[in-house]
């Protein structure tokens, strides 16, 4: 009974958090322009995604705009991760503080201060984008430094200064013995800064040029007109999104089963 | 002689780049929030602020809005989490996966996908607009509150549990006395995830047409009039009921590691 209960529970979560996507990935391939309606089968809303030129370039700016920033972020936050490791007691307390605003902050808030300084006290044009990619960036490199971090405690010390008795440089020693052991940590704060990007309204609504749009802030100016075959277009663009993400999630699940499988093998031996 | 870099130096962008871009923004919205518009310093944004009806009108509402959020995200989350971690099932990672994927895909097009459902059900949003407001919040703040919650549980030792039934404690005892207590973190990290983006995103009640404001809301339109003295003070306003929630969780947080050290 309990076993019922807890299934069923499940389910209906579940349910709740999937039934609306699910529902606009069916109707993302018929011509109706209501959930519910009725419709016959066709690939328009396809078509438009993938020819109407307003749509490509909005895909292709936000697309551009996350990967460009996830690499500022991941830099930034990595060295930042790396010096801050082995500096002094009171500047270690600073950049973890310093770090933990962004994470705590309301989005809106980030925002706000962000255009504020750069845009109204110093007067940057928004247009050079400097003040969106700045934007995402603060956003994004507290994610990267927090997910290095921990990579650094666990990291091997001794490898770093056996390699600078050995006659390495201090560059070579960090390109070729610190990152390659902390890189698990560069790489899913890597994922995260996309994904980061990818998802923000706020931020890029205080910062970006005026003819520049995401797909949040094109969805939300959308859905407050009606432009229907654009409307519809996003149930197409939605059933991309949710199947690529199934895939990467296969494709990540496959990959660490078989890590670990390989782990137990030589755990075996 | 050649110049060798040490690794702490390593920090200076970054501390560099916080201290310009974090710290800076945050003393330039205290200095607006301030002044007036010709930059002589006044108090009248704050009392503004606390006189004005609309703007604690806002106040109360978006709190409104945060505990309901907050409140039924916890009652759907907890038991999920509850399950997910004590499941034997050999497949509970892919299943813990299935619960996290929503927070991947962009919000505002699942909120697309919620708005069109809710129009099927209930034909007009605009009459509900309280209760669509939770519903598009709980869609979709639900995974950033099982996940905090799933890792406190994980931790959770079933040995205490067994002491406890062994000793003659019945199922609700347990409950409030053992398990509860021992996932409080989780239980903190996924309210400070949660709160507040309740009490800010206004995008989800635009979308569910709901026309009454929350404080996101007063800093989106203030944004749009280029007030940028009386935005700053709603700015202010937040970042202090942040502080709040940090350090009140903090509070929970070292009482717990103290009890900790002390076993």
């Amino acid at each position: 009974m309990r076993k019922v209960l807890s299934s069923a529970w499940l389910g209906i979560v579940l349910l709740f958090m999937y039934l609306p996507i699910l529902l606009l990935c069916i109707y993302s391939f018929t011509d109706s322009s209501t959930i519910g309606a009725k419709g016959s089968i066709s690939f328009q809303n396809y078509r438009t995604l993938f020819t109407s030129s307003e749509m490509l370039s909005i895909l292709g700016g936000t697309l551009l705009l996350a990967f460009g920033c996830a690499i500022i972020s991941t830099m930034l936050g990595t060295v930042g991760a790396i010096g801050t490791y082995y500096s002094k007691k009171g500047l270690k307390q600073f950049v973890t503080t310093a770090n933990q605003i962004p994470v705590v902050n309301a989005d809106v808030v980030t925002g706000f201060s962000i255009c504020v300084l750069l845009i109204v006290v110093l007067g940057i044009d928004k247009n050079t984008f400097i003040p969106l990619v700045i934007g995402q960036v603060v956003l994004a490199s507290p994610f990267v430094y927090l997910s290095v971090l921990p990579k650094l405690k666990q990291m091997d010390h001794h490898l770093y200064e056996a390699a600078l008795d050995l006659g390495a440089s201090a560059r070579i020693a960090l390109i070729k013995i610190v990152i390659p052991q902390i890189i698990p940590g560069i790489i899913s704060g890597f994922l995260l800064s996309v994904t980061l990007s990818l998802d923000d309204y706020f931020i890029t609504t205080y910062t970006k040029p005026a003819t520049f749009d995401t797909i949040s802030t094109y969805v939300v100016n959308a859905t407050r007109g009606s432009h229907t075959e654009i409307k519809t277009a996003f149930w197409a663009l939605s059933t991309v999104i949710f199947i690529v993400i199934i895939c990467v999630v296969l494709l990540g699940n496959h990959l660490s089963n078989q890590k670990t499988s390989e782990e137990n093998d030589a755990n075996d031996i | 002689m050649k110049y060798r870099f040490t690794r702490k130096q390593l920090c200076i962008p970054y501390v560099a780049f916080l201290i310009l871009f974090v710290i800076l923004p945050l003393l330039v919205i205290c200095y607006y929030a301030f002044t007036n518009g010709e930059g002589r310093f006044t108090i009248s944004n704050l009392t503004g602020f606390f006189s004005s009806q609309n703007t604690i009108g806002t106040l109360a509402y978006s709190t409104l809005i945060a505990i309901t959020t907050t409140g039924v995200c916890l009652l759907i989350a907890y038991p999920v989490a509850y399950i997910l971690a004590k499941s034997k099932l050999k497949k509970k990672s892919v299943l813990l996966t299935l619960f996290i994927i929503p927070m991947w895909i962009n919000f505002t097009l699942r909120l697309v996908a919620l708005k069109e459902v809710l129009t099927m059900l209930e034909g007009n949003l605009a009459m509900y607009p309280f209760l669509n407001t939770i519903i598009g919040m709980t869609y979709d703040f639900l995974p950033f509150m099982i996940l905090p919650l799933y890792t406190a549980l994980m931790k959770l030792d079933d040995s205490l549990l067994e002491a406890a039934y062994d000793l003659g404690a019945s199922k609700s005892t347990v409950f409030l006395k053992v398990i509860l207590p021992l996932s409080t973190p989780g239980i903190i990290s996924g309210i400070t995830m949660v709160f507040l983006p309740a009490m800010t995103n206004y995008v989800i009640l635009d979308m569910m047409y709901n026309s009454t404001y929350i404080m996101g809301s007063l800093i989106g339109s203030y944004f749009n009039a280029y007030d940028w003295n009386s935005g700053s003070m709603i700015a202010i306003v937040l970042l202090a009921i942040i502080f709040v929630i940090t350090w009140a969780s903090n509070g929970f947080q070292e009482e717990k590691s103290n009890r900790g050290a002390l076993l």
